[in-house]
């Protein structure tokens, strides 16, 4: 499959899940970037080969790396810590677990699933968000 | 400050240590102001350390011999006059008068005279050439004319030292310092003989005969001869005559009671004004301390009863009942590098005492503990040639040990003892007086969280340093009751510290993150962990670092070997070794930056960073660099940085050394090692320092016969001087002694911990690790060297192999799913000539003269 496709398919079709890549595109415990619906979207792949999605922009320093931060697991929680100030987020639901002394923000996030070996991100939830 | 008008007048006479502690503590008691303190000091400078006086032939200035806490002098309430000697008394009218003819009033008077360096009455004792030791000025004396001989006479220097105690060990470690052949005479069968008994005696001298000083015990100096003034021969009441250039007299001290005397104060039969538990002279405006007092029955040559004394008078002086408890005559010193301790009833004089005695002489080694007559309670000791027992046992005496006391005399014996916990008022720290209790005390009651906040807190452990080992330990112990954390666990993911980390994988030869967690941690690790993890695998030279599963634990400057900046790009600095670079290589450096539009700055490490890079843009630089021959600068990494230079003596008129041949062989050598923090080295070509080699990890500096070695220097935010680690060391020594230096340094620091707070951190301090080092006091140097080699060998350009490689280019495209579409998030605009990150201000409005469709040529 083409993976260019996919960002085209969104802007017309709209579908509910968004094929963005293989599996095997992502590297197990670490983080790649993509763009979906031309937003840029961080995507995880664990050490279980679990798939999560949440927002690119690290809140904290507002450049565009959380997919270049360190994953690892905070009690159960899968997490990301911010490759900038080293903020750790449950990657699950974008939730702040260390805010290293700031006020905490959390990352958005959204659902992400593997069907055939392909990675599936549930398409944005308003119109708001696709008109970027 | 205004002065309360009933203010009484202090005067305190000699400017030594002890008149320092009575004014510190009357002035930090004094609250309300009753007393204006004026301090006449005979020498032309503010108290200051004498007893760190041998230091200053280390390196040191005289200014470094000042006593912390100077802001004292700028108190309205003390007054010190330098270069001023008291002359008289006037107990009548309560004044002093000085040698400049001032009279000063009083309303109590210190006598803090101190002593006199005693000289025997040999002929030819005033010649030129012959010294004592006692003040800066004696020391400075003293180097000026070694070094003025030096240069007349075409051999090394000859010097002798007359005494053979405590400070005549001293003064030929100062002579050693100075390059002079030393000889010490004693008049005594054995050295030191007032601490150690006639076993401890022959292993210090076997020790210090093998640190290359003469020693001839049992000999009494007759006579020194003189050559057209000057000192050249010594002569003895029997055995033949030694040929010196230079003598020293450390045969011991006279208390300075003259003032006293002819006042008509009462002295002691063997001099000392005498005075009763609370310091007081017959005179109750009079009052003695230090070196001069004459407490007991005797004169106390030590720094810490003086110190007692000093805080007894200012409790009296404002009303206290303080009394002086008795003194603690223990010691530990460094003699030359040799441990020497004794405390408590060293010698068994008490009847019934046992002794314990462990003697190594071909080690050099000789313990003995003096138990009482049911070898249960510790009654004093001598340790010679290993005192780590020291800090542990002195606080013991007069206690029970409870276990084997032979126990605490095998090696390294000291931490592995049964140590039961030590009553509350069992002193500590000798020097500044603090008990077990006052150090537990601030951890549960004040606030106290670490060792750095209890030394500023207690003052324990901040003058000679001996007892900070147990400081430390009693830190800890009560932190850890008091339920704060002190673990050295890592993260939640591994209870072992890095240290311990690193000897588990080393020894059981671990190689992936998944094996080392799965046997000694739990989860999947952290930004913690993994990049320890990952160092500690790169410095064993696992491989690349971005092999397989390694890549996982790299963080984002490791992970795409370039530094993250603050918007999300990356900076690029190529290796520039020892910052010489070709205008070639300069040029190629100007195309790169110019083709792929990078901000360009030279940095503070004598190399050129490029800002400003995209991530995907970041193996097309660097193909361009490979080619032209650079290879990757590690700015990026928890590795070695750079070896800085400056230009050395084949340009510089007073260059000495080839220094930037050494910081090029060295940063070639080191390049790529992986460590606990980054590491940085410099090499001057001669002592102006120019490179300031001292504020680096490792800093070389160039003497005329070779390089001096100094190691734990930093900048930063709590700049630290590296401090002297080896002397006039040929090349290749050199490189050995560097060599283990760094690898000791990766596999016992902790996490992040830079060198300087490792040399502190490392039991033993900065002797411990030249052991190490020098000595090879672990027996691990071979394996040290050898893990050197394998990294030398090993080294690879991580750049090089990346782009020889495409599964580790993958991590370079800018997404996923449109690897050619650029990240337009960046922005830039124009300053000076060059592009910056664009503002959030300048973002929204628009100014922007580029995004990330910058116009790359390939
Ligand atoms: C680029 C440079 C500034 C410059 O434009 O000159 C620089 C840049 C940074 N320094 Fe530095 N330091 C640079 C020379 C220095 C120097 C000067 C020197 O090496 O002679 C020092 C003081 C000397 C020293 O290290 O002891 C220095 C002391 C620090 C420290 C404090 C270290 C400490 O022990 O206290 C940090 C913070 C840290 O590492 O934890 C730091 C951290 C940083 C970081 C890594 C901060 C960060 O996390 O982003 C910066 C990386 C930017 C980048 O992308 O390269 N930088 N930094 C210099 C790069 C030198 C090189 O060629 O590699
Ligand atoms: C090389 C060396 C190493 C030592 N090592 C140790 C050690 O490891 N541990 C330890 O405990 N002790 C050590 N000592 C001893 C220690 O230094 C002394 O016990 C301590 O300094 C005594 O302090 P003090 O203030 O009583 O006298 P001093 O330090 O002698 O100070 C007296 C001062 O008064 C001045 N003075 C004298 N008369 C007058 C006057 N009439 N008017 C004005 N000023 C006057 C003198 O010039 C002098 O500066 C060492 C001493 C030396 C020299
Ligand atoms: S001093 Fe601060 S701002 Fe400057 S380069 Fe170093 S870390 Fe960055
Ligand atoms: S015993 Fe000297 S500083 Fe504590």
């Amino acid at each position: 499959m083409t993976i260019d496709a996919a960002t085209h398919e969104i802007t017309l079709a709209i579908p509910a899940w968004i094929a963005v890549c293989r599996l095997d595109d992502l590297a197990p415990e670490r983080g790649s970037a993509a763009l979906v619906g031309g937003e840029q979207v961080a995507l995880f792949r664990t050490h279980s080969d679990d798939v999560y999605a949440v927002q690119q922009l690290d809140p904290f320093s507002g450049a565009f790396v959380m997919s270049r931060g360190i994953v690892g697991t905070r009690g159960d929680a899968p997490t990301v810590a911010s490759p900038m100030y080293k903020q750790v987020f449950d990657l699950r639901t974008g939730e702040c677990l260390d805010a290293v002394g700031k006020e905490p923000q959390s990352l958005r996030s959204w659902p992400a699933e593997v069907r055939d070996g392909v990675v599936h991100v549930a398409r944005p939830q308003s119109d708001e968000e696709l008109s970027t | 400050m205004l002065q309360a008008p009933d203010t009484k007048q202090l005067v305190v006479v000699g400017g030594g240590m002890v008149a320092r502690r009575l004014i510190d503590a009357l002035r930090s008691r004094d609250e309300s102001g009753q007393w204006a303190v004026t301090l006449l000091c005979e020498e032309p400078r503010a108290p200051y350390d004498r007893v760190a006086l041998t230091s200053y032939f280390t390196g040191r200035h005289p200014e470094e011999l000042a006593l912390g806490g100077q802001e004292i002098w700028d108190d309205p309430l003390v007054t010190l006059k330098r270069g001023v000697k008291a002359d008289s008394i006037d107990r009548e009218g309560r004044t002093v008068t000085t040698n400049g003819g001032a009279v000063l009033p009083y309303d109590a008077l210190v006598l803090a005279t101190g002593s006199y360096a005693a000289v025997p009455p040999v002929p030819g004792k005033d010649l030129r050439g012959a010294f004592v030791y006692r003040t800066i000025d004696d020391v400075a004396d003293l180097r000026a004319y070694v070094e003025k001989r030096r240069e007349e006479l075409d051999r090394p220097v000859r010097g002798a030292v007359v005494g053979g105690g405590l400070l005549g060990l001293e003064a030929a470690g100062a002579l050693q310092a100075l390059e002079v052949e030393s000889t010490v005479v004693e008049f005594a069968p054995r050295l030191m003989p007032l601490q150690v008994d006639e076993g401890g005696g022959e292993g210090l001298k076997r020790l210090i005969e093998g640190l290359g000083v003469s020693v001839r015990t049992s000999t009494a100096t007759s006579k020194i001869v003189g050559d057209r003034g000057t000192v050249s021969r010594m002569e003895f009441a029997d055995g033949p005559a030694l040929d010196v250039d230079v003598v020293i007299f450390a045969v011991g001290v006279r208390p300075r009671d003259e003032l006293a005397r002819e006042s008509g104060l009462e002295v002691g039969e063997r001099g000392g004004v005498i005075v009763d538990d609370a310091c007081a002279t017959a005179d109750p405006a009079i009052w003695a301390i230090g070196e001069v007092a004459n407490i007991g029955g005797r004169c106390l040559g030590l720094v810490a009863p003086g110190y007692t004394m000093a805080e007894i008078v200012a409790d009296r002086l404002l009303g206290g009942e303080g009394t002086f408890p008795g003194a603690d005559l223990s010691t530990k010193l460094k003699l030359l590098g040799v441990d020497v301790a004794s405390f408590g009833d060293a010698f068994a004089q008490e009847p019934g005492n046992l002794e314990v005695v462990i003697s190594d002489p071909v080690g050099g080694v000789y313990k003995k503990l003096v138990m009482s007559d049911d070898a249960r309670t510790l009654r004093g000791g001598i340790l010679v040639g290993d005192a780590s027992a020291y800090a542990a046992l002195r606080p013991m005496v007069g206690r029970e040990l409870g276990g084997d006391p032979a126990a605490y005399l095998l090696p390294e014996g000291a931490s592995a003892a049964p140590m039961g916990e030590l009553p509350e008022d069992a002193t500590v720290c000798s020097c500044n007086n603090v008990t077990a209790g006052a150090i537990r005390c601030s951890v549960t009651e004040g606030d106290c969280t670490d060792l750095a906040g209890v030394k500023a807190c207690t003052l324990a452990g901040t003058s000679c340093g001996s007892c900070l080992p147990l400081v430390k330990k009693i830190v800890t112990t009560e932190l850890e009751k008091s339920g704060i954390e002190v673990s050295k666990a890592l993260c939640e993911h591994f209870d072992l510290s890095r240290a311990q980390l690193f000897d588990v994988v080393r020894i059981q030869e671990l190689a992936t993150f998944s094996d080392i967690i799965a046997t000694h941690g739990r989860g999947r690790g952290c930004d913690i962990c993994k990049p320890v993890i990952g160092s500690i695998l790169a410095s064993l030279g696992t491989g690349h670092i971005l092999e397989g599963e390694r890549a996982t634990l790299q963080d984002t400057n490791d992970h795409v070997m370039a530094n993250l900046q603050k918007d999300g790009s990356y900076s690029v600095v190529p290796r520039i070794p020892g910052g010489e670079i070709t205008p070639e290589g300069l040029i190629v450096i100007g195309e790169v930056a110019k083709d792929f539009g990078l901000y360009t700055k030279i940095t503070g490490g004598q190399r050129i960073d490029l800002f400003g890079a995209r991530i995907d843009q970041l193996p097309k630089i660097w193909t361009r660099l490979v080619d032209a021959g650079f290879e990757s600068g590690h700015a990026y990494g928890k590795s070695l940085r750079t070896v800085k230079s400056c230009v050395g003596s084949t340009w510089c008129r007073y260059g000495v050394q080839d220094s930037v041949g050494l910081a090029i062989a060295l940063e070639l050598r080191y390049r790529g090692l992986r460590s606990p923090h980054k590491i940085k080295l410099g090499v001057s070509g001669c002592a102006r320092e120019c490179a300031e080699a001292r504020g680096k990890d490792v800093g070389i500096i160039a003497t005329d016969n070779g390089w001096n070695l100094y190691v734990g220097g930093n900048g930063g935010f709590t700049p630290k001087h590296a401090q002297l680690l080896a002397e006039d060391l040929d090349t290749e020594t050199l490189v050995q002694a560097i060599d283990r230096f760094l690898m000791f340094y990766v596999r016992t620091a902790d996490r992040l911990q830079r060198t300087a707070a490792w040399v502190d951190d490392y039991e033993g301090g900065l002797d411990a690790i030249r052991a190490v080092v020098l000595d090879d006091s672990l027996g691990i140097a071979a394996d040290l060297d050898a893990a050197m080699v394998t990294h030398v060998d090993g080294y690879e350009d991580e750049w090089a192999a990346a782009l020889a490689d495409p599964e580790k280019l993958r991590r370079f495209g800018s997404f996923v799913n449109a690897p050619d579409h650029a990240d337009d998030s960046l922005a830039y605009v124009a300053e000076r000539g060059q592009a910056r990150p664009a503002t959030p201000d300048e973002r929204t409005s628009g100014v922007l003269i580029a995004g990330t469709t910058l116009e790359v040529r390939r």
